[in-house]
């Protein structure tokens, strides 16, 4: 499942793939990296000091190594958004108290709002962006949202949804009252509450 | 309603795949080249004026690009709201704004500028700016609203004198009205209650906060905002940056609720606009968490008083009712005026009073929040029609069968016509569907630490307005395209009444598409996603469109095939003969031919009386296809009201005063039903919504500082999963409204105030007939009342 480099990939030693792929990403990015963050900051750490920590990263994101570059008091919501164009990923607080930002890391659901990037490089990270097939077909969890039309707004969406994969993992056929209690960190202000507990039913049945 | 295709039937909207897979932009996730960043400075007083202000640091620091004050903007006219502001008028106000290349720096710019502020005199109860000599909420007024100008009004000593016993000082409204003669209803009744009451302030708690982000380009400004409305939120933010409407290309594809917080705008929206033409360059301004509380709007609470005539039977005989609304420091909404409308419906008093005054307060700016006044109202005075029954031996369902409107029912001063009214029906299903005869043997019946309560309650709303534009597109790709200006904030009724083109046209759905979310993209003027009227307003337009875009695929099918415009007929994607349907033309064809005719056909000419807005969509959209475009002036008589009848039990623990809801269903008169599974969506979401309003979101302030605890979701307290039952109940009496072409209207707002209405009745009854006088009834109030201590604050306290 995880798409780790068969060079080994390891922190300090770079194999050429991941530079290439890094070079594409901060490519990619290049638009929006630094638009949040005082430029150059990061660069006035000094790699030894207390509390530094690596400037350069490589996190792996929905099945991708993505090199990027980050503060030491960056989050990951900021890292997804903000560098890696994941805006799939909503700040509806940014103080752990909406859950709208969840996304999985290591198959666990967590406040991506109030994680620090650098803690998460050696983690698998799943973000709503990471649930569709290629050809984009779209994740039970997903099908089951649409079909039972679970969003009103469709801003919590995201994290309800990554809360009800991270569910379904460890417990397959949960009751509707341990649906509620694992969803219970996701608020969602249309009180659609009942329709996304449908849709997390109806994913346990199909998956 | 065999007959319709469409009308009735679920469907998936189109913005729903967006939703789960991420792909959904709001406001915040779109960034063009060059984006600078806003940080905000805000008061830290709820009342001040600014001395000095010294921006010298912040603009030495290297990236910053501008600073905006107040002095840099038009002067606003009290009591309108402005975007920054040199008297702040409540703690979290906007003072000034900050531009620079990103967040952190802009972030450290405002921690270097320097305020000097005067601290002033403020006022968080209503109560205490109307004493005589109490404090001023501004220097210029204490009482202001919407067609209410800002004036001082201050109370004698002697409205005054109760008020230690919890008697509502009574003094000179604001405003008032009367129908009927209410002594003479008095004098009829046999029972007579006399209840002041407390409503909280609270928040909306949309889980999008307000982010804009805008930037100019060839002299037009590109704004993305988080808006309810589309098209209607045009002329107002082109007044608010002194622009000409045909200069703003507004995009607000998708809004993470609004709740009536995003309804018709807000000036704050202006600042990353400004900036951005300031600078030259796209400016985003996230707005925070803590930011939403301050300046994104907040329900108005009341002081109130009602007195009530009933007579044996609990026909209501007279009404006399009397709202002191906390409004903010700004024009607020006449949440005040709606209720006495309300409350006129509601229950058809024989005679009524109404008085009312909207006091302003140096707490967040008010504005209207889901059901803005008939809500709050009703919850307040619903437990009193209880206590009523309570008294007279009548049951709860029968007394307020007994005095609601009918398709007859009379509303406001005016005592005029509405169009339809099912409440009495929905109040029959209801019962019959929750067993609601059965279940009274349970009233007050004990589970271990646990008594069982069952309540109803009735909610209404102003479900509709008309003379709105619809326009349609047939390309000659062969599909309609259906403009929409209405919003999306996920009620997905942009969708639903797009729907009405499509039946009217006989037109398969999957070869639909619906254009919205987007004035660059030629949308007509609509009505603001507010007020539950999306669903009857837009049915109007988006049929009266279609049946000019009908009219002239008749007339073209006619000129090509030789014969009258009433020969023909449309479905299924072609234009036919009605005695030999294999004769006709495709849209595809009619469309083309369309474009070789011009004229009225292709857009080049457009009915005199379209709003400007839609003409400029319509003339964007000439030439492309065939247009079929009219503004709404279908006949109608009397106002359109939707309603909703909620019935609940509850069990509520005695020694924690928690309050679990064990059943729930809402049943609703919202005329014909045409999606199903989102109506459902909005009774559930409004009665979601009614829990917290009835047990528990509600602001609290430092009286002393003027400051807010209630600034988190945690302290402010939105349900969750684990606040409200697991599976709710819905239904709908889905008679046709006469006035609406298919029989729809609005249904948005009356489900939350029926179900906290539903809520406190159950609680109520469960105590066996304590009433609290005040929302939210909390855990605390209620172990205070089993256990017959006094509560912890004075009956008219408010912010506690």
């Amino acid at each position: 499942m995880e798409n780790s480099d068969k060079n080994g990939d390891t922190h300090g030693s770079i194999s050429r793939r991941d530079f290439i792929k890094g070079i594409i990403a901060s490519g990619v990015t290049v638009s929006s990296v630094g638009y949040l963050f005082r430029a150059g900051e990061a660069a006035q750490v000094q790699p030894g000091l207390p509390g530094a920590v690596e400037r350069l990263v490589t996190l792996t994101v929905n099945g991708q190594k993505r090199r990027v570059d980050i503060m030491k008091q960056e989050t990951l919501a900021m890292t997804l958004r903000y560098k890696l164009g994941l805006t799939g990923t909503k700040l509806g607080c940014d103080r752990a108290e909406c859950g709208n930002c969840t996304v999985l890391i290591d198959d666990v659901p967590r406040y991506s709002c109030s994680v620090l990037t650098h803690t998460v490089r050696n983690a698998k990270i799943t973000t709503i962006e990471g649930l569709a097939g290629a050809d984009g077909k779209l994740h039970p969890v997903q099908k089951a949202f649409v079909d039972e039309l679970a969003p009103q707004c469709g801003f919590c969406t995201p994290g309800q949804i990554m809360s009800t994969v991270a569910l379904l993992k460890i417990n397959p056929k949960p009751t509707r009252a341990q649906a509620a209690e694992a969803l219970s960190g996701n608020l969602c202000r249309c009180g659609a509450y009942n329709y996304s507990l449908n849709a997390v039913m109806r994913a346990a049945e199909v998956s | 309603m065999a007959s319709y295709k469409l009308i009735g039937k679920d469907f998936t909207p189109p913005d729903l795949v967006g939703k789960v897979t991420g792909k959904a932009k709001f406001a915040e996730d779109f960034r063009p080249a060059g984006m600078l960043f806003v940080k905000l400075l805000r008061s830290p007083m709820p009342h001040a004026k600014m001395r000095k202000i010294d921006t010298r640091n912040a603009l030495a620091l290297k990236g910053v690009v501008a600073v905006l004050t107040a002095d840099d903007l038009p002067k606003t006219h009290p009591p309108e709201e402005p975007m920054l502001t040199n008297e702040p008028l409540y703690a979290g106000e906007p003072i000034l704004a900050v531009a620079a290349v990103d967040e952190t720096t802009a972030a450290e710019a405002v921690e270097r500028i320097k305020i000097d502020l005067q601290p002033l005199p403020f006022v968080i109860d209503p109560l205490e700016t109307l004493r005589p000599g109490g404090p001023d909420p501004r220097s210029d007024g204490n009482v202001a609203n919407r067609e209410l100008k800002l004036q001082t009004i201050k109370w004698t000593a002697r409205d005054f004198a109760g008020v230690n016993q919890g008697k509502l000082p009574m003094g000179k409204p604001a405003e008032e009205w009367q129908y009927g003669d209410i002594e003479a209803g008095f004098k009829q009744a046999d029972l007579i209650l006399e209840e002041t009451f407390v409503t909280q302030a609270l928040s909306h708690h949309s889980m999008e906060p307000r982010t804009a982000m805008a930037y100019w380009q060839n002299g037009k400004l590109y704004l993305h905002g988080s808006s309810q409305s589309v098209s209607f939120a045009v002329p107002g933010i082109a007044k608010l940056l002194g622009i000409d409407p045909a200069q703003l290309v507004f995009i607000s594809e998708n809004t993470g609720g609004g709740f009536g917080s995003k309804g018709t705008g807000y000036p704050q929206w202006g600042i990353p606009a400004i900036l951005a033409k300031k600078t030259g360059r796209p400016v985003m301004m996230r707005v925070t968490r803590d930011e939403e509380y301050a300046f994104g709007r907040a329900r108005p609470g009341y002081q109130g008083w009602v007195k009530i005539g009933f007579r044996k039977d609990g026909r209501v005989t007279a009404l006399d009712l009397y709202i002191i609304q906390s409004n903010g420091p700004y024009e607020g909404f006449p949440d005040f005026r709606n209720s006495g409308t309300a409350v006129s419906l509601v229950y058809q008093p024989m005679a009524m009073r109404w008085r009312g005054i909207s006091v302003l307060t140096n707490t967040p700016p008010r504005g209207p929040q889901r059901g803005p006044g008939p809500n709050q109202i009703v919850v307040a005075i619903e437990p009193f029609i209880d206590k009523a029954a309570r008294k007279l031996g009548v049951d709860r369902v029968a007394i307020r069968r007994l005095n609601a409107p009918n398709n007859n029912g009379k509303v406001g001063p005016k005592q005029g016509p509405i169009t339809s009214s099912y409440l009495p029906e929905a109040l029959d299903k209801g019962a019959a569907r929750f067993n609601w005869a059965k279940k009274q043997a349970l009233s007050g019946q004990r589970k271990g630490s646990k008594a069982i309560g069952i309540g109803v309650g009735i909610a209404i709303h102003g479900a509709g307005r008309t003379g709105f534009d619809g326009l349609v597109l047939i390309k000659p790709d062969g599909k309609l395209y259906i403009h929409s200006g209405a919003g999306n904030l996920g009620t997905f009724s942009y969708a639903a009444t797009s729907r009405t083109a499509a039946e009217v046209l006989g037109m398969p759905w999957d070869r639909c598409e619906i254009v919205a979310g987007d004035t660059g993209k030629n949308v007509p003027w609509n009505s603001p996603q507010v007020g539950s009227n999306t669903s009857f307003t837009l049915t109007r337009t988006n049929y009266v469109a279609a049946v000019d875009a009908r009219k002239k695929l008749q007339e073209i099918a006619a000129k090509a095939l030789n014969g009258s415009p009433d020969d023909f007929d449309v479905g299924n994607g072609r234009v036919f003969l009605k005695s030999d349907s294999s004769k006709g033309l495709s849209f595809a064809e009619a469309a083309e031919r369309a474009i070789k005719l011009g004229g009225k056909y292709s857009g080049q000419e457009l009915p005199k009386d379209l709003n400007p807005i839609t003409a400029r969509a319509a003339t964007g959209l000439a030439g492309q296809g065939l247009v079929g475009v009219a503004k709404d002036t279908l006949p109608i008589k009397g106002a359109p009201f939707a309603f909703c009848a909620t019935f609940v039990q509850v069990e509520v623990d005695l020694e924690t005063g928690h309050v679990e809801i064990k059943e729930c269903l809402g049943v609703v008169d919202c005329g014909t039903v045409i999606h199903p599974k989102s109506l459902a969506t909005q009774i559930m979401g409004g009665g979601v919504q009614g829990i917290g309003f009835a047990l528990a979101e509600k602001h609290v302030f430092d009286s002393k500082f003027g400051l807010a605890a209630t600034k988190g979701l945690y302290t402010a307290k939105p349900p969750t999963y684990l606040d409200v039952p697991l599976d709710m109940q819905w239904d709908a009496v889905n008679k046709p409204d006469p006035h609406n072409p298919i029989g729809a209207k609005g249904i948005g707002e009356p489900p939350l105030g029926a179900m906290a209405a539903a809520v406190l009745c159950a609680v109520s009854d469960a105590l066996g007939g304590i009433y609290f006088n005040r929302t939210p009834v909390t855990c605390d109030m209620i172990l205070n009342a089993a256990e017959k201590k006094p509560q912890s604050f004075k009956p008219l306290e408010v912010n506690v």
